[in-house]
């Protein structure tokens, strides 16, 4: 292992995060704004030129405010719930192909942190461990209120996380393989998994809104139902790392479902691109494309938010034992027969 | 028990159809009405660069009046301050010299008045109750400041109209 492979890595790294963070921070400052225009009215344009600067402001706040921890909060995990809700969002990125290959210097670089041949089941578990970060955040608290939000949040991770799985496997049923770049690999051009798997795409997009705790999911965090929920007795940074947690959630399932199902850097018309722009340029248009599907799926979250009301408790433990359950095995066994009467002929 | 009238509607409640089970119709239905209103226009005015235009009646910031010759109205008889409910108005007369004759119209005027805008409720009683037609309401909308000392008018800030002709 050379220092040019480190020293590549860790640039590498380092790029993806700060990008994470900048988009989680304009996504904050994209929902603001997409809110008002669904509700006819204009967001935040204040803050310098049509509110750009406003997450900073934002930012600003969340340093300059008191850090107030409750008196018979256990103060160690108190720390420690949005730290690890911070940490398991970010960690999410570590395996997305962001991009084919770059050439430097007779050096090929890889535009994806790490290419492990498990790459489903990474993101997979990183997801899950997403739920401790809401169940010590609640636990923490001393407050009986955050305490049951907290419960509610953890039962609608685990319950959702289930029928995750299981569109997951249909998929593998189609890919044969659960390396992310390969399944990226494979659907070059136009071949893009939602043809192949249109049913797994919907489970999947329905169990990516209720594991971000997002959009008609959101009965742990609603301001109407329990005050703030599970963060109701955080303030300033420690409530900035559970909201900025959401959004950096919320664009790495985003990463995760445009990869997955809609092709990653894939577009029809790469090979001519690529032929054309030399080994440098053309994968960062490929880049540039994977981004695009993503900012559209982040703006399908919000859109969907500002649309549908929102779950209650039963109607959604409900919806996911006995509705997305059953309906993601019978996608499995339909997809397993199609596999098996095409391979027949 | 019986319904006291007949006008009542009676809830039928089906079992829901597999179309409403599986929510997705009525989701799609639900975002093209949200995505209609991306493209429409937005109802905020931008206030301050945009105002709204108020009605005839608006009471807002006060203003002694001048007769037609220039002179001022008030004669510091204090009917404002005693009609006054909020007692936001405090003055002090003094007796007119025989150089400031075009100043004043009577031998009496206010040579301090003062309203606190703060403690002001813009009813309107101080300009029924004036004799002499000196304080009228139909200023702007007090603006906001930091403290309280400066929201204390007095005459010659901005409780005055100034002179038209002269």
């Amino acid at each position: 292992m050379d220092i040019a492979f480190v020293i590549e890595k860790f640039i590498l790294v380092t790029i993806i995060f700060v990008i994470t963070l900048v988009i989680a921070m304009y996504s904050t400052y994209a929902e603001r704004k997409v809110a008002a225009f669904l509700q006819d009215r204009l967001g935040p344009d204040r803050a310098g030129p049509f509110g750009i600067l406003q997450p900073l402001a934002d930012g600003l706040k969340m340093f300059m405010k008191e850090e107030i921890i409750p008196t018979n909060a256990s103060k160690w995990l108190f720390m420690v719930g949005p730290g690890l809700a911070m940490l398991t969002a970010c960690i999410g990125t570590a395996v997305i192909p962001w991009g084919s290959p770059i050439v430097v210097n007779d050096r090929i670089v890889p535009l994806q942190v790490t290419d492990i041949n498990v790459g489903i089941l990474y993101i997979f578990g990183v997801v899950s461990l997403g739920v401790y970060g809401v169940m010590i955040g609640g636990w923490a608290s001393n407050n009986k209120y955050s305490l049951l939000s907290a419960i509610r949040a953890a039962s609608q991770n685990i319950s959702y996380e289930i029928a995750m799985g299981l569109s997951i496997i249909a998929l593998l049923l189609v890919t044969n393989t659960m390396s992310l770049k390969e399944i990226v690999d494979q659907q070059h051009g136009w071949h893009w998994n939602i043809f192949y798997q249109p049913l797994g795409f919907l489970i999947f997009i329905i169990c990516a809104f209720a594991e971000t705790n997002r959009a008609p999911f959101d009965l742990p965090e609603c301001e109407t139902e329990l005050i703030g929920g599970y963060h109701t007795e955080y303030s300033s940074m420690k409530l900035g790392f559970y909201l900025f947690a959401e959004y950096i959630n919320m664009f790495v399932s985003s990463a995760v479902m445009a990869t997955l199902y809609f092709g990653g850097y894939n577009y029809p018309g790469m090979d001519w691109v690529l032929m054309h722009t030399g080994p440098v340029v053309g994968p960062l248009i490929g880049t540039a494309v994977f981004f695009t599907k993503i900012f559209a799926f982040i703006f399908f979250f919000m859109w969907v938010r500002w649309t549908i009301p929102r779950f209650r408790y039963d109607q959604l433990m409900h919806l996911g034992w006995k509705g997305l359950i059953p309906l993601a095995i019978a996608n499995i066994i339909i997809t397993g027969i199609v596999i098996a009467i095409i391979e027949k002929f | 028990m019986e319904p006291l009238t007949s006008k009542k509607k009676i809830l039928e409640q089906k079992p829901l159809t597999f179309a409403e089970r599986i929510y997705l119709p009525a989701i799609a239905k639900g975002l093209s009405v949200t995505i209609s209103h991306l493209f429409k226009k937005e109802a905020t005015i931008r206030y301050p660069e945009v105002q709204r235009e108020f009605s005839i009646n608006f009471r807002g910031l006060h203003s002694l009046k001048r007769d037609e010759h220039g002179k001022e109205r008030c004669t510091a008889c204090g009917l404002c301050a005693l009609s006054c409910p909020a007692e936001a108005i405090t003055m002090i007369a003094a007796e007119r010299k025989p150089e400031e004759k075009d100043l004043y119209r009577e031998e009496k005027y206010a040579a301090v008045y003062e309203i606190n805008m703060l403690r002001c409720i813009f009813c309107g009683l101080c300009e029924e109750a004036c004799p002499k037609e000196a304080i009228y309401l139909d200023g702007p909308i007090v603006p906001s400041d930091y403290l309280r000392k400066d929201f204390i008018y007095g005459k010659d800030k901005l409780v005055e109209q100034p002179l038209t002709n002269k």
